[in-house]
């Protein structure tokens, strides 16, 4: 028991000390109801929109040291709205997203670099269906009181991760560049 | 030069009518192979010919009913008083139906979040909003209607045929491409 309560002790101290030392590297939360990640292909030039509805992060972000920045997501996959209940079925297939496989999108940080006025160029590794491609991300942060908004656009290729295989590779089709859209919500990040 | 004496509809009135006649059977039959094809790139470019289709149907609807509406058609010939009225309805429906199967097609592409793109390049308007559940609702009418559209054509087939072929009374001049 006298154990116990000093590792507590020490944990709570231990904790305390690196909560107070490094302030910026307190865990930002994501506000899910309020964040948004959709994407636009093309097929035969028609725009089709499509929605993530579950996703995560994981965000240690001070704007005033954007150089100590770590940023991570998770995309589930399956929760991909997309037109049609027949396109969403098709998501899952191998030929997609091949879901069994490949549950997950996953994004990792490697650098953030500031372009002043709340504005931030997002350098990192974005992994879907096991390829992985170094991608920049323009990020806008707005914050009112204690809420951020960030948002950012940026366009992928389909084919670098072999999404839309097979006989769907045409890009005549279906276009190779999807549009990927954000607005995540966060809280606790320093004040810009 | 009236043509008025004229048993024979205008010239831009049959162009019109063996036209959209075409249109009509090819998008139909388009319609029947395509909707259940399972999701490949060949379903979707079927899909696509098929709304572009519609568009143009659509089109030469409006250019038809106005040209119908500014011009007066030949006198009917003579025949029983039901057979005209049946004539007259008959014409009235297939208006109706020529924009309303294009227009329920559209609705529903808009409605299933596909907006429709006229060639892959005129981006359409939606006029109705992105909506699973109204899509749903949506869906079985474009068929329906079209349906409906395919039996009152059947309908005009076999009066016009009817008419050349037992009564004899040379119904299709009226109609041809050629002239007498």
């Amino acid at each position: 028991m006298k154990l116990s309560m000093k590792t507590y002790v020490a944990t709570i101290t231990v904790a305390l000390l690196a909560a107070t030392a490094f302030p910026a590297c307190a865990q930002q939360k994501l506000v899910s109801a309020q964040s948004d990640i959709s994407f636009t292909s093309k097929q035969m030039g028609v725009p089709v929109d499509g929605k993530f509805k579950k996703f995560d992060a994981q965000v240690a972000f001070d704007p005033k040291k954007p150089e100590a920045a770590k940023i991570a997501f998770t995309v589930d996959l399956g929760s991909a709205t997309l037109g049609a209940p027949e396109t969403e079925a098709e998501l899952a297939k191998p030929d997609w997203f091949s879901l069994k496989q490949f549950p997950q999108a996953t994004f990792q940080s490697t650098s953030v670099k500031p372009l002043g006025g709340g504005k931030f160029d997002v350098a990192g590794k974005l992994n879907i269906k096991g390829s992985s491609r170094d991608v920049v991300v323009p990020v806008a942060l707005t914050q009112a009181g204690p809420n951020t908004t960030a948002i950012g656009a940026f366009v992928i290729k389909r084919l670098d991760f072999r999404i839309g295989d097979g006989d769907w590779k045409d890009t005549s089709m279906v276009a190779n560049d999807v549009q990927v859209k954000f607005k995540l919500a966060l809280t606790g990040v320093p004040t810009l | 030069m009236t043509d008025s004496a004229s048993t024979r509809y205008t010239g831009t009135a049959i162009v019109l009518h063996w036209l959209l006649g075409l249109a009509l059977v090819a998008s139909f039959c388009l319609g029947l192979y395509m909707h259940d094809l399972p999701l490949t790139p060949h379903r979707l470019k079927l899909f696509n010919w098929h709304k572009w289709a519609g568009v143009c149907i659509l089109t030469l609807s409006f250019v038809r009913l106005a040209w119908r509406l500014t011009h007066r058609p030949p006198a009917d010939l003579p025949m029983a008083d039901w057979q005209q009225r049946a004539a007259h309805v008959t014409h009235q429906l297939l208006y109706v139906l020529f924009f309303a199967v294009p227009l329920v097609g559209w609705a529903y592409s808009s409605a299933a979040g596909f907006p429709v793109v006229v060639f892959g390049v005129l981006p359409l308007p939606d006029f109705v909003p992105v909506d699973k559940a109204l899509a749903a609702a949506i869906k079985p009418w474009h068929g329906w209607l079209a349906w409906t559209l395919a039996i009152v054509v059947l309908a005009h087939i076999a009066a016009a045929l009817k008419h050349q072929f037992v009564d004899r009374d040379n119904i299709l001049s009226r109609m041809s491409l050629k002239r007498a």
